[in-house]
């Protein structure tokens, strides 16, 4: 059975005076689907999520949620719920009530808000902190009460906003883990936007990788991966040897950009390419080397413990054939 | 660690607190003195009975009154336009916000008589007789400034993705502006309230340029000086008036600087 397309956007653009912040995106995402935004800090990410909450509106081009045209509809007739980056708690309301917001919002009546704001609150194991008012909650508690104000209004998609950028390493860890358990939990379609390749690829089902306003790549993390498309994708989704034409085309192939992983290269005693070993440098869990073949550069990552021929000797190096992508675009 | 203050120093503190003060407490004593012609000293005894004759004279009736009621209005009109004119100027960028923050900002810094005049010479030009409502409008040109002050600086401190988050949450304008701006500006729009009404309430200048033939309580006082009898009774309401002018004055210096810890901090 086919899902249906939470969010689409068609021929979508948004223009900032004479700068195409979103230029022509064409987009659909599935229900339930966790879906990242993937992309370097003005790459029209962030304004594609602020396009779906409302907040903008495009220039030209439709957005649809849920099969509906949603052309001048305010963000607050539109079934979606943003975790923002600030997390916009209210400062003058306890957590209960900044929780129990959007219902009272609705005229629910105290009884039913609060048992569903707690509920919520219980979702994010910050139960016992109702009372309390925001400033009084460290970043990754408030992170929390952002997300339980989202839910309790039980949207058909949730926005979050780099949602996980003001947290320190060990938190955002455990934050990730949490956070795509309770996408599966509760079945909501998530979009967020992160610049950060690691975040998307570890918790997205999907992602799009933006640059300059344009959507580059659409695909899962793993086929983005093991087959980006372009250069970019290959350096911004983990790195990448970035191989051009000419020194794909004396490997035999055809003369098209291609995408060789680090770790995908390997040292071996004979048949390989003989490449010259310039340097390397230790990196705990492995070593990281930098090669010459023909001119271009390598990085070869290898296991630590393999013995390494001294620098500026020369190695023979290989790489399965499948490991080599072949890029379409430059 | 507190070095204790040379002598020196402490005696002009006090002096300069003595300049400062004392012609305030002559008149609280003077609004005692069973002496009606002229101010004397020492007074030559003292009395209740000037609070007494104040309580009957009808002009001090009418004049406070009138200085109320010009307050109040002048306060709220004050109330509603600086605080829209702050919420555009902080929420929203456009073609010239930085002259308009500096127009509304000017009225308080010419010199009264200056706005006097200008709305003088406005109301004659446009055939609109003195009365009431001229005194409320000077009035209003120096409320809305110090409500604006007090507005704008707390807008500026209140996160822009609050509005949105309310937005988000289903509230339209309407609603996010009654849940989630006033309680968060609703001390800085006492303060400004406060301090705009202790401003109408004593104000001279600007009243008299736009006065018709009432007089505001300050005006009533003014015409009583060159008055020869009872003239405790001026004292008598002097203290009235330093007593309804001072308290919102302390009260709006408290609201605004607890006001610093409890908004904005959104982040």
């Amino acid at each position: 059975m086919p899902m249906s397309t939470a969010v689409l956007f068609k021929q979508v653009s948004r223009y900032f005076d004479q700068v195409k912040a979103v230029d022509k995106v064409n987009l659909a995402i599935q229900e339930g689907e966790f879906f990242a935004m993937l992309g370097p800090s003005g790459s029209g990410k962030t304004t594609c999520l602020r396009l779906i909450a409302g907040f903008e509106q495009p220039s030209t081009g439709q957005i649809e949620i849920f099969g509906e045209a949603v052309a001048g509809v305010p963000p607050y007739r539109r079934q979606v719920n943003t975790v923002f980056q600030d997390y916009a708690l209210f400062p003058h309301l306890n957590i209960l009530d900044n929780v129990a917001y959007g219902l009272m919002i609705r005229g629910i009546d105290k009884k039913t808000r609060y048992q569903a704001a707690e509920e919520a609150l219980n979702l994010v194991q910050l139960s016992g902190f109702s009372a309390r008012k925001p400033a009084q909650l460290s970043g990754g508690q408030r992170q929390r009460v952002a997300l339980a104000r989202a839910l309790v209004n039980k949207p058909k998609v949730l926005l979050l906003d780099e949602p996980l950028g003001a947290l320190d390493l060990k938190l955002r860890e455990q934050m990730q883990e949490e956070l795509k358990a309770l996408q599966k939990q509760l079945g909501i379609t998530f979009v967020f936007v992160t610049h950060d390749q690691g975040e998307a690829l570890s918790m997205a089902d999907r992602i799009a990788v933006f640059n300059q306003g344009k959507i580059i790549q659409v695909d899962t993390p793993q086929a983005l991966y093991r087959r980006p498309n372009s250069p970019f994708v290959a350096n911004f989704v983990g790195s990448s040897n970035v191989l051009p034409p000419e020194f794909v085309k004396r490997l035999g192939l055809p003369a098209q950009w291609a995408s060789l992983r680090p770790e995908d290269i390997q040292l071996v005693h004979s048949a390989g390419y003989s490449a010259t070993l310039l340097s390397h440098s230790y990196m705990g869990s492995a070593n990281r080397l930098q090669l010459v073949l023909n001119d271009q550069v390598l990085h070869a990552l290898v296991p630590h413990h393999l013995a390494l021929p001294p620098d500026n000797s020369q190695v023979q190096i290989t790489w399965q054939p499948s490991d080599l992508h072949l890029m379409e675009s430059a | 660690m507190h070095s204790k203050a040379p002598w020196g120093l402490k005696i002009a503190a006090g002096l300069g607190l003595a300049f400062l003060h004392l012609p305030i407490l002559l008149i609280f004593v003077y609004a005692f003195t069973t002496e009606e012609k002229s101010y004397q000293w020492p007074p030559p005894g003292f009395t209740l009975k000037w609070f007494g004759v104040a309580w009957e004279r009808s002009d001090v009736w009418e004049a406070l009154a009138l200085s109320l009621k010009v307050a109040s209005i002048s306060t709220l009109i004050a109330l509603v336009l600086g605080t829209l004119c702050a919420a555009a100027v902080s929420r929203t960028r456009f073609f010239g916000r930085e002259t308009i923050s500096l127009l509304v900002i000017l009225p308080i810094a010419l010199p009264g008589i200056i706005t006097g005049i200008a709305l003088r010479s406005a109301f004659n030009l446009a055939d609109i007789p003195f009365s009431f409502w001229t005194i409320v409008l000077g009035h209003a040109t120096f409320c809305i400034v110090v409500v604006y002050n007090n507005a704008v600086a707390r807008f500026r401190r209140l996160s822009g993705s609050l509005i949105e988050a309310s937005m988000d949450l289903g509230a339209n304008s309407f609603q996010t502006f009654r849940y989630v701006i006033l309680p968060n500006i609703a001390t800085a729009l006492l303060a400004g309230g406060m301090l705009a009404f202790a401003l109408s309430f004593d104000e001279v200048i600007v009243t008299t340029f736009t006065a018709g033939q009432q007089s505001t309580l300050p005006i009533w006082m003014l015409e009583e000086l060159v008055r020869p009898r009872q003239r405790p009774v001026t004292n008598v309401v002097a203290v009235l008036v330093v007593l309804m002018t001072v308290l919102p004055i302390i009260a709006a210096y408290y609201l605004t600087r607890d006001g610093e810890h409890s908004a904005g901090q959104g982040k």
